[in-house]
């Protein structure tokens, strides 16, 4: 081949390119395993850490309202609940669950497993589906809102009430989107580059209400801002994060567990407990 | 009384003709060269392997007509910003200029407060500044604070105050010694030699790179949308975060450049005045 000056350039040129949009993200989400058979999931034919046990992990400590008192064994707080359904579904009582405590870092990296499944507020992600397995989500984050004791709409329970707030949000988030789509505020919403911004400005005084998601809402009224409460949790909007099991990478019972929260979720249980433990006991109510 | 028409001579003539065809050649040899390098650049971009992934999720028209109005919404707020902020920079830096240009031992707190300012918010990043005025001072919950467009307004002029009061300094520095001097030895106070002598002399002077600062400040008015207000480039970004697609970014940075395009002109043609009048044109 001749390479002349100009298709050298060119080629140098179409290098350059290539090896620009080379950099661009992969979206190749890994099929999920399913279960053969009914009969494969049955108690005596799964290959748990212990036979006859289902071993179960979550971090130390386990923080409400996901786990009540640090106590996963309880069976108090919405993952505990779903733990426990999840583990009946698959046969196991009360009895045959073991709790262990793995640190949320190690259980989403690559390794061997000490537990069967973890429970612990994991994002289902591509990224960690490299290195885990995750069952179908038990949770799908919703939006909240939530405002100082002191803002006029602390204790509103109705969207329509939220209307003529001064509404924040962080950029490109389901929780801007929730504003635009379901309050449609008579206000330009406020929209801040990070949530950290946003807290500051609502601190101030200079927002009525910010929306997260959920279990952001419950860190902020906890632990960060003392004199802010939860509002309410608007209705589902946008692509939102869901919750799912951790399972060791190809584990043979990644099915099985899918199975199980899959039927909790078409029985209503998983909708359920969401009911009871984050919006009753936790103090979030659904904005109607 | 007869006309009788001027008729060029024929050395003239041929002259006409050489510069002609000269003129027509330059033309013709202009448009070859410049379309060889148009295409070789098209080629080059279009035949890349990613082009076509490239264009679909950075030159969507579609896309770009569905953000149209989202995104001159925000720019309506940089114009106005802009157009406060720019007034409010300059005199300013008009102001602390002439402080810091004042004379004699009893002015020098005046002097040092001046400089001081100068030094620090040239020296500071805009971003820490707009974070100051916009989340921090609201913080203290006076009464009638001012809304956050206001204080980030305030926060670009004080930063821009500072770039500009040093280019008026330099304008008003420039201006030779011998015509305060004359001024004065007319009888004109220190006051008028100002007014009338040093300052239009010296605005003149530095009118390009006055102009240049503003054209700069038109970017960075879209900085309040980190205190929460949508501007331009935050419209664009909520867009693309919605349709994971570029375009909005690319036409508000067009809208940008047509609105930047008369701005530079006034600037360019002041420039080229000016250096017409230093060449003594």
């Amino acid at each position: 081949m001749v390479s002349t000056p100009r298709i050298r350039t060119l080629a140098t040129a179409g290098a350059v390119l290539f090896a620009v949009t080379a950099c661009a993200p992969q979206s190749e989400p890994a099929p999920q395993p399913t279960a053969s058979g009914a009969n494969a999931c049955a108690k005596e034919n799964l290959p748990t850490q212990t036979p006859g046990k289902l071993t179960i992990a979550t971090d130390e400590p386990a923080y409400q309202p996901w786990f009540v008192d640090n106590k996963p064994d309880s069976g108090e707080g919405f993952e505990s609940a779903v733990a426990y359904a999840v583990a009946e579904k698959l046969g196991y009582t009360r009895d045959e669950v073991v709790w262990t405590r793995v640190k949320f870092d190690s259980a989403i990296a690559p390794g061997p497993k000490t537990f069967d499944f973890d429970i612990n507020q994991f994002s289902i992600t591509d990224e960690r589906k490299k290195a885990v397995d995750f069952s179908a989500p038990y949770y799908l984050v919703r939006q909240t809102v939530i405002a100082l004791k002191s803002s006029k709409i602390a204790g509103k329970t109705s969207l329509a009430d939220l209307r003529d707030a001064k509404l924040g949000a962080q950029v490109g988030t389901t929780s801007y989107q929730a504003i635009t789509d379901l309050v449609k505020p008579t206000q330009q919403p406020q929209v801040y580059n990070s949530n950290d911004d946003a807290k500051k400005a609502l601190q101030n005084g200079q927002l009525d209400g910010l929306v997260v998601d959920l279990p952001t809402a419950f860190y902020i009224t906890a632990a960060e801002i003392e004199d802010a409460v939860i509002v309410g949790q608007f209705p589902q909007v946008g692509t939102p994060e869901a919750f799912g099991l951790l399972l060791d990478k190809d584990s043979p019972l990644t099915g099985c567990v899918s199975n199980a929260v899959g039927q909790l979720s078409a029985d209503g249980v998983l909708k359920e407990l969401e009911q009871r433990w984050l919006a009753q006991v936790a103090g979030a109510p659904e904005l109607t | 009384m007869s006309t009788t028409r001027h008729v060029p001579s024929p050395a003239q003539r041929a002259r006409e003709e050489y510069r002609r065809r000269q003129t027509t050649l330059s033309v013709l040899i202009a448009a070859a060269s410049t379309a060889a390098i148009g295409t070789l650049l098209a080629i080059a971009v279009t035949g890349a392997p990613g082009w076509e992934r490239v264009r679909a999720s950075f030159l969507d028209p579609q896309i770009a007509r569905d953000a149209l109005p989202a995104v001159l919404t925000g720019l309506w707020l940089n114009l106005r910003l802009l157009v406060c902020c720019a007034l409010g920079a300059l005199l300013l830096g008009l102001i602390i200029a002439i402080l810091r240009t004042l004379r004699g031992p009893v002015f020098f707190p005046i002097r040092a407060l001046a400089t001081g300012y100068t030094y620090a918010f040239r020296g500071l990043p805009l971003i820490i500044v707009l974070y100051v005025l916009t989340l921090g001072v609201p913080g203290l919950r006076l009464q009638g604070m001012p809304s956050v467009l206001v204080l980030g307004g305030l926060a670009l002029v004080l930063t821009y105050g500072g770039y500009l009061a040093e280019v008026f300094r330099a304008g008003i520095e420039s201006v030779h010694p011998s015509q305060l001097a004359a001024a004065r030895s007319l009888g004109l106070t220190y006051r008028q030699t100002m007014r009338h002598v040093v300052l239009p002399q010296a605005v003149r002077r530095v009118a390009p790179p006055l102009l240049n600062d503003v054209v700069a400040l038109q970017k960075d008015v879209g900085l309040v949308s980190l205190a929460g207000p949508i501007d331009a480039v935050r419209a664009a970004q909520i867009e693309t975060a919605q349709s994971f697609n570029y375009t909005p970014y690319i036409l508000a940075g067009v809208l940008f450049v047509l609105l930047a395009i008369p701005l530079i002109a006034v600037t360019d043609r002041v420039t080229l005045r000016a250096a017409r009048r230093q060449s003594g044109g």
